[in-house]
């Protein structure tokens, strides 16, 4: 017996999640000093009603987009992919290689270059971790975050010894060459007479991480192989009785995820530092949790959960600069929405199905069924 | 390389290797309750701040370290709700707890000492001060002209805080409280077989968060060690990945309180290692620093691969008890 409709699981359980956060939020921010609706105001006014504003928004949400993504179809076969963050920064190596050494003609090949290497690299990262879950049951949260200390240490010994152009103090890569620039949202919209975007670093790659939500809506819910994705997450047991081979799916899922999460290093070192830095990711691997949590493992809702998070990102950068309300504070909302939306949620759930339950019990079915 | 340099390397590996212990045997509670716990990070960080707050206002570095208790008790009782009372998905809490950690250390820092997110540095008895020993020599000089022996005992056994002192005998105390009691007992059946302890009348729920709450305390300790002891402040981040190496020691050590030590006292050597000697020549070969940072991450896998030993986590570990299905 399903206890709640279907849209009230997907729509009002985070949304309730987040209000809660919210809530919380809030008197963090009144325990500060400040007033919170001014913050919020100050929020929105910068990150969605200016063209420059919502340029950041998008910026952010295009690699909440890709680690979100990567989050989501590792849960759907029930592996919690903690290591985007790690993938995402051998996805900027990738992206840096493609860019270096290779002369490209057009951006757009450039672009593809760049993609292809990035989501390779980034799925190369996946797979021990995928394979040692698979083949000898060492869990895949703790072989994740073990590799994403191990690829911050690989990325500073490539931009250290390898990388760093001599002569050059901190630890960065050349400046890819201008053939490789990816067109910025200013390139694309803005005429001299409206300048859009004015300096935001949002770029052609978010039609990339809109193009990932489609083909992750495909692969997951109108292909064979996300049937037994779904198959496996769903029922280990069931899955490998009917023939699913476990191994194959481990891997491939862990696959796709880590190439989801290499995707990201194109907006960042591609689209917006131009050069490869040592900290690219700035924690985007992390807000995927949150994103797929809050999107409920679908691409619709990790992309509406990307944006939000977008937001947040950018109004948390506008409160910074105008109060003393520290960008931290983001963090915090990130880490509530990931509590209630992730382990709280029964917290969440559990009153709302017995509403839902009152509901029905006042309103007894038109053929006098007995629920 | 001189002897008085091989001490002196494993003098910073004890001191080094304090925090990890302790952290590490926090977590040792935890997991062998079955409970995982992956905030051992953020249990460290909040208490690292509120330890260096109230030493630093107070003036007492006791009063400190009970506040940093607190402040990592608080986010242990969320932890338990979440993954004993609720029976929610114990990584995802934990990764929420580190965030919030992390988020509130600063914005908390921040509120009260506007100095960036950090606090101002501790003196006198805001401070663990070192314990020198009966008749161990404290100048540098004396120290490097005195006999091999002396040199040992001066350098490497006195002249650390109490806390150094206090960790290593945490080890036997734990291994007693785990193989010797019946608190122990309990403990380590509700990780392997929760469902037998139920039937035995012992109280699941009861169990699960005393062991939650030990791990508090012990980070508790460890985030107070951090910032008052091996520190004298509290800096953003100032954890820097030692929860999650800690980690990687517990299972380096396969969940038993011995090895613990071993495993700790051997990554806090990788960590002396690699702060005083940067790159390691070896023949023609050089180390690169960033392999020594990165050696008890590699290590960790290679033990989880089961190649070398086999790393079995406890049972029931991050599985919800559920009394009825």
């Amino acid at each position: 017996m399903d206890k709640m409709p279907k849209w009230a699981d997907a729509v009002l359980v985070p949304l309730f999640s987040l209000i809660l956060a919210a809530l919380l939020s809030a008197l963090v921010i009144l325990a500060i000093g400040e007033d919170p609706i001014a913050a919020f105001k100050l929020m929105v006014n910068g990150a969605l009603m200016r063209s420059a504003g919502w340029g950041y928004t998008l910026y952010y949400a295009t690699n909440f987009i890709f680690t979100g993504l990567a989050v989501s179809v590792a849960f759907h076969a029930r592996l919690f992919n903690i290591g985007g963050e790690g993938q995402a920064m051998l996805g900027g190596l990738g992206v840096a290689m493609a860019c270096l050494y290779i002369p490209w003609p057009h951006w757009a090949l450039a672009l593809l270059g760049s993609a292809t290497l990035a989501a390779l690299f980034g799925a190369a990262w996946a797979l021990i971790p995928a394979y040692l879950q698979a083949k000898r049951g060492s869990h895949v949260v703790i072989t994740t975050i073990m590799f994403n200390y191990i690829a911050f240490s690989l990325l500073g010994y490539m931009l250290v010894n390898v990388l760093r152009p001599p002569g050059a103090g901190d630890p960065a890569s050349e400046k890819f060459h201008a053939s490789t620039h990816l067109p910025t949202f200013q390139d694309m919209f803005a005429t001299p007479d409206n300048p859009l975007f004015r300096s935001a670093p949002a770029n052609v790659s978010f039609f990339l991480a809109l193009a990932a939500c489609v083909f992750v809506y495909i692969l997951i819910w109108r292909t064979r192989l996300g049937y037994e994705i779904r198959h496996f997450g769903h029922s280990q047991t069931a899955a490998l009785y009917a023939g699913t081979n476990g191994t194959r799916i481990t891997v491939i899922a862990m696959l796709i995820s880590g190439a989801l999460a290499g995707l990201m290093a194109v907006n960042t070192t591609q689209g917006e530092a131009e050069r490869l830095i040592l900290n690219s990711t700035e924690g985007a691997g992390f807000i995927g949790i949150a994103v797929a949590l809050m999107g409920r493992n679908h691409p619709f809702g990790v992309l509406l959960a990307a944006l939000l998070f977008g937001f947040l990102y950018q109004g948390g950068a506008e409160l910074a600069l105008w109060t003393t309300i520290p960008v931290q504070l983001i963090m915090v909302i990130q880490a509530l929405v990931i509590l209630f939306t992730g382990a709280l949620d029964n917290m969440v759930r559990m009153p709302l199905e017995k509403l839902f339950l009152a509901l029905r019990k006042d309103t007894p079915s038109k053929n006098g069924e007995t629920l | 390389m001189e002897f008085i340099t091989i001490i002196q390397v494993l003098d910073s590996t004890l001191r080094l290797s304090t925090p990890l212990l302790l952290a590490c045997l926090a977590g040792l509670y935890s997991e062998r309750a079955g409970i995982f716990d992956i905030g051992l990070e953020g249990k460290m960080l909040i208490a690292a701040l509120f330890s260096a707050a109230v030493a630093y206002t107070s003036g007492n570095v006791w009063v400190g370290m009970l506040a940093g208790i607190g402040a990592s008790l608080a986010l242990s009782l969320i932890h338990g709700l979440a993954s004993i009372t609720f029976r929610g998905n114990q990584l995802i809490s934990g990764v929420a707890i580190n965030f919030l950690a992390s988020g509130m250390s600063v914005l908390v820092a921040q509120s009260w000492f506007k100095q960036g997110g950090r606090t101002p540095s501790l003196k006198g008895d805001a401070r663990f001060e070192p314990i020198e020993l009966p008749g161990a020599l404290t100048r540098i000089r004396d120290i490097a002209e005195a006999n091999p022996l002396m040199q040992v005992y001066s350098e490497l056994i006195s002249g650390h805080t109490i806390i150094v002192y206090l960790s290593l005998l945490l080890v036997p105390l734990t291994w007693w409280v785990l193989f010797r009691t019946r608190f122990g007992l309990r403990m380590r059946a509700v990780g392997e077989n929760p469902a037998a302890v139920d039937t035995a009348g012992v109280s699941v729920v009861w169990l699960r968060f005393s062991a939650v709450l030990i791990c508090g305390v012990l980070c508790g300790i460890a985030g107070a060690y951090l910032a008052t002891a091996l520190q004298a402040q509290f800096v953003k981040e100032m954890t820097a990945g030692r929860g999650f190496i800690a980690l990687a020691a517990l299972i380096f050590a396969k969940w038993r309180p011995w090895s613990a030590l071993w495993a700790c006292l051997l990554f806090g050597l990788l960590q002396a290692i690699a702060v005083r000697f940067q790159n390691i020549q070896v023949g023609e070969f050089t180390i690169p620093v960033q392999f020594m940072e990165a050696l008890p991450y590699i290590l960790t896998v290679v033990i989880l691969a089961g190649f070398i030993g086999k790393a079995i986590p406890p049972r029931a570990g991050g599985e919800p008890y559920v009394k009825e299905r």
